[in-house]
């Protein structure tokens, strides 16, 4: 094989390894683009997991509908409920909500509620300014626990929504908590 | 590469006896030829071919007559998800490889691969990853039976096979990668002087492409069942909504991948078609640059319409209607390579050999999965498709009468120039026609149970499905059985017709100047301008 | 040639006609979206029908007439910018022709607004479980013990004496005809898929993830479906059943599932 043959197999071999490696972090970097992808888009009912500020004139003139739904996974011994199933918001306008859980055993526990909003084009537009969602609530055995929720409505939100619906899972994650 | 000692003796079979291959095992494991590999990918193709078709079997036998047959619905989806990844990494990929090894150095005037050792490596590995999988179905907990998609949270509650799954997907990815390493380099660096790359064969240039998409795509593979693994054995959450993770996300890095996989298996098919159907027409290949412009944007869009796979996910407007018009998009080259394949064809003088009769099979029958390739397109209609028998139609008829039968016909047309002798034409002809009507009675009915709310992926069936399913089992059968022909067909591969070098009255191309068979050593001396040239009008 | 493999694939499909009742098409549904969907595809189709015609006719044409044996010459020409250019050009007309009323379903589909009432739908390995949002019920419905003994291997039941094998469950969702009934869709473990036919709904349900989709059945009857996305073992066991009822009949269910009583949807 001739010289110069070999040193242009070289750097186009190199050029390839490059593309193979950078595809290949690109897979990994394809999870916090994708974070960002959804908290942009709304893709996959994801909303905000961290507080924000929002700064919005409200508009008294629209009326929303923000309908809670609690999901307590099987695996997780718990009750979690909303105070209220429901309430009519103005967009731009604070509000206050409550959720209520108990630990159903005798041993001190770690929960954590992953929030989703529906249908996804309001995802973007329900801010929560204070969440317990944002991070984990350690039960101790048996308590009872009133767990605060602060949010704001985006008067962005597009025409063609007039209810939202806040679903929180509530997982059990008690092993997660204790490997760290 | 190593051989250039004999000079001016390129296509002299005689001269090349001292530096022949080694005798026994020896030949093969530490083999650095190019023909040599070839066959061996080949060959490891045709048993795993057959290996996920005794699991196709055992699928359509499961599924013959409602109830449950056999054995229990874990072991029947162990079956489709085993059947899916041997047949997509085990049998097509493969191949594909096995004919880019033989004929890419033929059809540019190369002597060799451009990296002989590496070559070796990326064929031993795959027997190794194979062994691995097909290990899983003797562990507790079976074999994986998620699907070969591997979505989470499911694929986690796979028993002892997962970490061998995962393993295994590395090697095939690695296998894949190398390959791939090794046809962009051979094919950039060591064609003949003045074939520039617009003079490339279009086989050459398919494959070129999907190099490209294969050194893109498989490390993203590689990465999402990395997540996987650690999400189950190292406290990792990429997928796990408890820890903040999200199993969507899953379907998103996967099918990064597994939307230019999908070309991946059928841009080497269109590229031994056009090869083809010139020959037997006698006619040149109508538009080769729009071909190859065709081929390279089919491999683009693949990029920006995978989420066309998950329409169902819960996905914005704005998304869907995106995915939709690119989806779309994809017909138009897609026509366009159809529609140059029938203009090669028109006014032509043709003769209907069996590479030539697979090949107006693929034509015909790619097309009719390209139309519901289309229907799929359409989201609104796609949720109604989705994850139906009308999917399992449509991909198969892309694959089977699609790549599969592009294989076919790439073996029986380069067949002569790797043996030396014509195989047999009648039992070329009857393994065809068998292929071609059970190919069609097994799996045209899907698209009827898939419209009638058949779901994929189920052990078992309501009534009103039983009928088709039969046609559809009893075709299967056929199908399989014809296989067996083709094993006959390479027994008797040797006892034909002596072949001349050009083989095909209407071949052209660079890999119908040297003998046949094609000795162990050719090109070894680039081939003169005026043959690389002259070997394209 | 090819066709002859095709006359003889759907002469064997015609041979089976006379002992089934299976369906060939997708049904038209029950609500104006799976009507406006049915269309859609049905206008894909004919489209690729019409393409059929041509290219395969073009095809099979040349194939008899262009053959060696006939003793033609070939001919010389391998490029026409011109043919180029118009295939490349048709073929994006028709693409946007089919692409706009797919896009105005599509919109549609989108519009959640006023529901009539709310149920979340939440996938379990192997079994649906409903809540209705403002009534105070709540239910799993899973595989209908009939079909769930059949199923067995060498169950010594014949499947075909099972009245609906493997689309019955125990507790059907029972909805008011015309009500715009709002979807939301959770799961407990895996991904599950919650598909009717004739509703044309097919929605995944994703752990940790809320999904939203809607229907307004316009005809009263009993649509049955699947989950449609691989859960595991007894993914293939898990139906759905839908009653779309009068407003009236659906008031005096409610009534008596507040009551405890389980059994009135599933009387016939």
């Amino acid at each position: 094989m001739s010289e110069p043959r070999k040193e242009s197999h070289r750097s186009l071999i190199f050029g390839l390894l490059t593309i193979v490696a950078g595809s290949f972090a690109f897979g990994y970097a394809l999870v916090p683009l994708y974070e960002v992808f959804c908290e942009i888009t709304g893709f996959g009912g994801r909303t905000n997991t961290e507080a924000v500020v929002v700064e919005e004139a409200p508009d008294p003139t629209r009326e929303i509908r923000v309908e809670f739904m609690t999901t307590v996974n099987s695996y997780a011994p718990f009750e979690f409920v909303a105070d209220r199933d429901s309430m009519t918001v103005n967009p731009g306008k604070m509000y206050f909500a409550t959720f209520t859980a108990t630990n159903m055993t005798e041993s001190d526990k770690v929960a954590h509620a992953v929030p989703s909003v529906a249908p996804p084009a309001a995802a973007e537009n329900f801010v929560k300014i204070e969440c317990f969602c944002f991070n984990s609530q350690e039960f101790l055995a048996s308590e009872e626990k009133a767990m605060p929720l602060q949010f704001i409505v985006d008067p962005d939100i597009p025409e063609y929504v007039d209810t939202i619906t806040l679903g929180y899972t509530f997982y059990d994650t008690t092993s997660m908590a204790s490997n760290n | 590469m190593t051989t250039t000692t004999v000079d001016g003796h390129a296509s002299d079979h005689d001269a090349h006896e001292d530096h022949g291959p080694e005798k026994g095992f020896k030949r093969w494991l530490f083999s650095t030829n190019h023909k040599d590999i070839g066959t061996m990918y080949l060959i490891f193709s045709l048993v795993m071919f057959f290996i996920g078709g005794a699991m196709a079997m055992y699928i359509r036998a499961e599924l013959a007559i409602p109830g449950l047959q056999f054995r229990d619905p874990h072991f029947f989806n162990s079956m489709t998800t085993m059947h899916a990844l041997i047949m997509v990494f085990g049998a097509i990929m493969p191949a594909f490889v096995g004919l880019a090894n033989w004929m890419i150095p033929l059809q540019i005037g190369a002597p060799d691969m451009a990296l002989p050792r590496m070559n070796n490596w990326s064929f031993w590995i795959l027997p190794v990853a194979f062994s691995i999988l097909l290990s899983t179905l003797f562990m507790p907990g079976g074999a994986p039976a998620g699907g070969w998609t591997m979505y989470p949270p499911l694929i986690l509650q796979t028993g002892d096979a997962f970490p061998f799954l995962i393993f295994a997907v590395h090697l095939m990815g690695l296998s894949s990668i190398m390959g791939a390493i090794n046809v962009v380099v051979t094919i950039i660096n060591m064609r003949a002087p003045d074939m520039t790359l617009l003079k490339m064969p279009m086989f050459t240039w398919t494959w070129l492409i999907t190099a490209y998409l294969l050194i893109a795509v498989m490390p993203v593979l590689a990465g999402a069942v990395t997540m996987l693994l650690t999400d189950q054995f190292f406290g990792t959450s990429f997928f796990l909504a408890a820890g903040g993770g999200d199993p969507v996300m899953f379907q998103h890095i996967f099918w990064f991948f597994g939307h230019p996989e999908v070309y991946i298996m059928i841009l080497p098919a269109f590229g031994v078609v056009s090869e083809i159907i010139p020959t037997f027409s006698r006619k040149k290949l109508f538009g080769h640059d729009s071909m190859v412009y065709a081929a390279s944007s089919i491999a683009f869009l693949s990029f920006i319409v995978w989420a066309h796979h998950m329409f169902t996910v819960g996905m914005p407007l704005t998304g869907q209607l995106f995915f939709m018009f690119a989806t779309m998009l994809i017909a138009v080259p897609t026509g366009v390579k159809v529609f140059n394949w029938v203009a090669t064809m028109w006014r032509g003088a043709m003769t209907f050999e069996t590479p030539m009769l697979f090949s107006l099979a693929f034509v015909f029958l790619f097309t009719i999965g390209g139309f519901s390739g289309l229907m799929l397109a359409i989201a609104p209609a796609d949720v109604q498709y989705h994850d139906t028998y009308f999917v399992v139609a449509h991909f198969h008829y892309v694959l089977v009468p699609g790549s599969v039968f592009a294989i076919m016909a790439g073996a029986y047309y380069w067949l002569p120039k790797w043996t030396g002798y014509y195989y047999n034409e009648t039992l070329g002809k009857i393994h065809f026609w068998t292929s071609t009507i059970f190919v069609n009675i097994t799996f045209f009915p899907m698209h009827f149970l898939g419209l009638a709310g058949m779901p994929r992926r189920i052990p078992d069936y309501s009534t009103q499905f039983a009928d088709f399913n039969l046609i559809a089992s009893i075709g299967a059968f056929g199908f399989g059985l014809s296989q067996l022909i083709f094993v006959l067909v390479l027994l008797t591969a040797k006892k034909g017709v002596e072949a001349d070098d050009r083989v095909w009255e209407g071949a052209h191309g660079l890999e119908w100047t040297v003998p046949s068979p094609a000795p162990w050593h050719t090109f070894t001396t680039p081939p003169k301008h005026r043959i690389a040239v002259e070997s394209f009008d | 040639m090819i066709r002859k493999a095709f006359l003889s694939a759907l002469g064997l499909v015609a041979a089976s006609t006379a002992n089934a009742d299976w369906a060939l098409n997708m049904p038209k549904g029950v609500t104006e979206l799976s009507k406006e969907t049915y269309d859609l595809h049905m206008m894909v189709f004919w489209w690729c029908v019409a393409i059929g015609i041509v290219v395969f006719g073009v095809m099979i044409y040349s194939l008899f007439a262009h053959r060696k044996s006939k003793g033609v010459e070939p001919a010389k020409f391998s490029h026409s910018t011109f043919a180029e250019v118009t295939w490349t050009a048709i073929p994006c007309v028709i693409l946007l022709i089919m692409a706009v009323p797919a896009a105005e379903t599509m919109i549609k589909a989108e519009d959640s607004r006023n529901p009539d009432l709310s149920i979340v739908v939440t996938g379990y390995q192997w079994k649906w479980h409903y809540r209705y949002q403002d009534e105070d019920i709540a239910f799993y419905s899973s595989l209908a013990r009939p079909s769930l003994e059949a199923r067995l291997p060498n169950s010594g039941v014949d499947v075909y004496s099972v009245e609906n094998y493997l689309l019955e469950v125990d507790n059907p969702v029972v909805v008011p005809k015309g009500a715009k009934v709002r979807l939301l869709l959770t799961s407990n473990d895996v991904i599950h898929s919650w598909w009717v036919p004739e509703l044309a709904i097919k929605k995944d349900a994703v752990p940790g993830i809320v999904n939203e989709t809607w229907f307004q059945a316009e005809e009263v009857g009993t649509y049955r479906g699947q989950c449609t996305e691989l859960c595991g073992k007894d993914h293939g066991y898990m139906p759905v059943v839908v009653e779309v009822v009068e407003p009236d009949a659906y008031r005096a269910w409610i009534d008596t599932r507040q009551d405890g009583d389980t059994k009135f949807a599933s009387a016939q």
